[in-house]
């Protein structure tokens, strides 16, 4: 039995919340889908040791306690079908059908591969910060954070604020290009501000510039890990790598529906007008599917969303001059943080590049075309279905996964079945 | 007070917060998560969905996201690392 919303949200992060409370708000009965079991998205998770921040708790409130909201959480949006959308809960499929479709479906890390990546101990950088949130047991261990980006000294602060030893954190980034990113800071008071506290939290723990982690060496799980600074190679023993090389958009489900996408470097995001429109009628994206902007953006885009899939108008314009200071925010971090191009040429011929089916660099020399890897060599076919491997392939030049074929993550049969049972039945 | 579930992990009891996922109970216990399909010992990556690199069998039913669940009291979780 299909279930109808006048405004269907997937993905209760800052965007998602915002959209749903501001639709609530003006009278929309809502339906707001989330893969986690509680609301917050990545930037706002639930830490088991500490709560979230106040912030976090209104924006999550706003939406979830308002009675025209139904909050279904654990729900995996699966394909798209006549009318609306098939997902999954931990017991069943539901069938979600909607007069406007919301989509905050967020970013997930760019995890790029270097030898040793698949030990245990090595994780994303935000990895280590989601599984420390989790209630994962960091107190005592050495760890190294790397990669590219704001969220190293976050991931920093999180793992210490857990009892980790944090020993250092390598930036890509120059230092020269950190110096002109720190200048440029001034027009947005409220970075300087979370930098500053970030860095405070972070006293005595190196930030080094210019430095790429290598390699990572251990037999059952990390040992150590191999850095390239500026001024030589070194190795750090450590329990666990946390490495992340910034985030690639979530877009399979627009891609899916058919919304126009645009490419940003090597990665895509959806296309959408100034009141958050995708090329698909009566479907909206908000926040960092549309491109990573941050937190700021996401809220801001989620109430324009919200606003304008239930026609109103007051209030926009100052959402819409809002949005754009937001996003020049992720405009100079982009620009700063950059990846270097050697970045991209970490891999050995012997690195596994899909850790679903265990493919290495050296299966997919040859191959310009996606379709053909994935025939000869099963890249991207494991369960995860390319989201990790096909963002690194992209990101390393060689070439993307284009199309989207359902499902959109691995599903129960029963709930495939029944998607075709509905298809199936005569329009009446 | 702080509520503690009980579960087991590869038959070894554990006790952690409520809340913890699954992914961080198989770390309380010291358990490895998975082997891949080359024989390599695989542990918790991502930490949000994406990667299925912490995937276990919990209750009988194969395939669980280890980080996507939170723990309940009796579950039962089995690795094949």
């Amino acid at each position: 039995m299909a279930e109808r919303y006048d405004v269907l949200v997937i993905g209760a992060g800052p965007a998602g919340l915002a959209a749903a409370s501001a639709a609530a708000a003006h009278g929309a009965r809502v339906g707001l889908v989330d893969a986690q079991p509680r609301a917050g998205g990545q930037v706002w998770r639930h830490d088991v040791q500490h709560g979230v921040p106040a912030l976090a708790r209104r924006h999550a409130a706003a939406a979830l306690e308002n009675s025209n909201v139904t909050w279904l959480p654990q729900t995996r949006v699966v394909a798209a079908e006549a009318g609306g959308l098939l997902a999954e809960d931990a017991q069943r499929a539901r069938h979600l059908e909607y007069g406007t479709l919301i989509l905050a479906t967020g970013a997930r890390e760019l995890l790029l591969p270097f030898p040793g990546w698949t030990l245990p101990g090595v994780t994303g950088a935000g990895g280590l910060q989601a599984l420390a949130k989790q209630g994962w047991p960091l107190a005592g261990k050495r760890v190294v954070v790397a990669g590219s980006g704001p969220l190293l000294l976050a991931t920093a602060a999180s793992a210490r604020r857990h009892g980790a030893r944090v020993l250092a954190m390598f930036e890509q980034a120059d230092r020269g290009t950190m110096i002109r990113f720190a200048r440029g800071l001034w027009r947005w008071p409220a970075r300087v501000v979370q930098a500053a506290s970030l860095r405070a939290q972070l006293a005595g723990v190196p930030y080094r510039w210019g430095s790429v982690v290598t390699a990572a060496h251990g037999d059952d799980g990390l040992r150590e890990v191999e850095v390239e600074e500026p001024h030589g190679r070194t190795r750090v023993a450590c329990d666990y790598l946390a490495a992340g090389y910034g985030l690639v958009p979530n877009v399979e489900l627009a891609r899916m529906l058919g919304c126009r996408l645009e490419s940003e470097g090597a990665h895509a995001h959806v296309c959408v007008d100034a009141n958050q429109r995708t090329s698909v009628s009566n479907v909206y994206a908000v926040g960092e599917t549309c491109g990573v902007g941050g937190r700021d953006s996401a809220l801001i885009e989620g109430a324009i969303a919200g606003l304008a899939a239930t026609g109103t108008t007051a209030g926009m314009a100052r959402l819409q001059r809002r949005r754009r200071h937001a996003r020049a925010f992720a405009t100079h971090l982009r620009e700063h943080f950059a990846l270097a191009p050697h970045i991209r040429a970490l891999a050995q011929p012997e690195t596994l590049i899909c850790r679903c089916e265990d493919v290495p660099l050296r299966a997919l020399d040859g191959f310009a075309d996606a379709r053909e890897a994935k025939l000869a060599t099963r890249c991207g076919m494991g369960p995860c279905q390319g989201r990790i491997c096909g963002a690194a392939l992209a990101e390393m030049g060689r070439f993307s996964f284009g199309s989207q074929r359902p499902p959109l993550f691995p599903a129960r049969l029963e709930t495939l079945a029944s998607s075709m049972t509905e298809v199936a039945e005569p329009a009446t | 007070m702080t509520a503690l579930v009980q579960l087991t992990v590869n038959g070894q009891a554990v006790e952690v917060v409520a809340g913890t996922s699954v992914a961080a109970a198989i770390a309380h216990a010291d358990q490895a998560f998975r082997r891949s399909l080359s024989g390599e010992r695989r542990s918790a990556l991502c930490g949000m969905g994406v990667c299925f690199e912490c995937r276990v069998t919990i209750d009988g039913v194969a395939q669980q996201q280890a980080c996507m669940l939170p723990v309940r009291t009796g579950m039962r979780v089995v690795t094949d690392g």
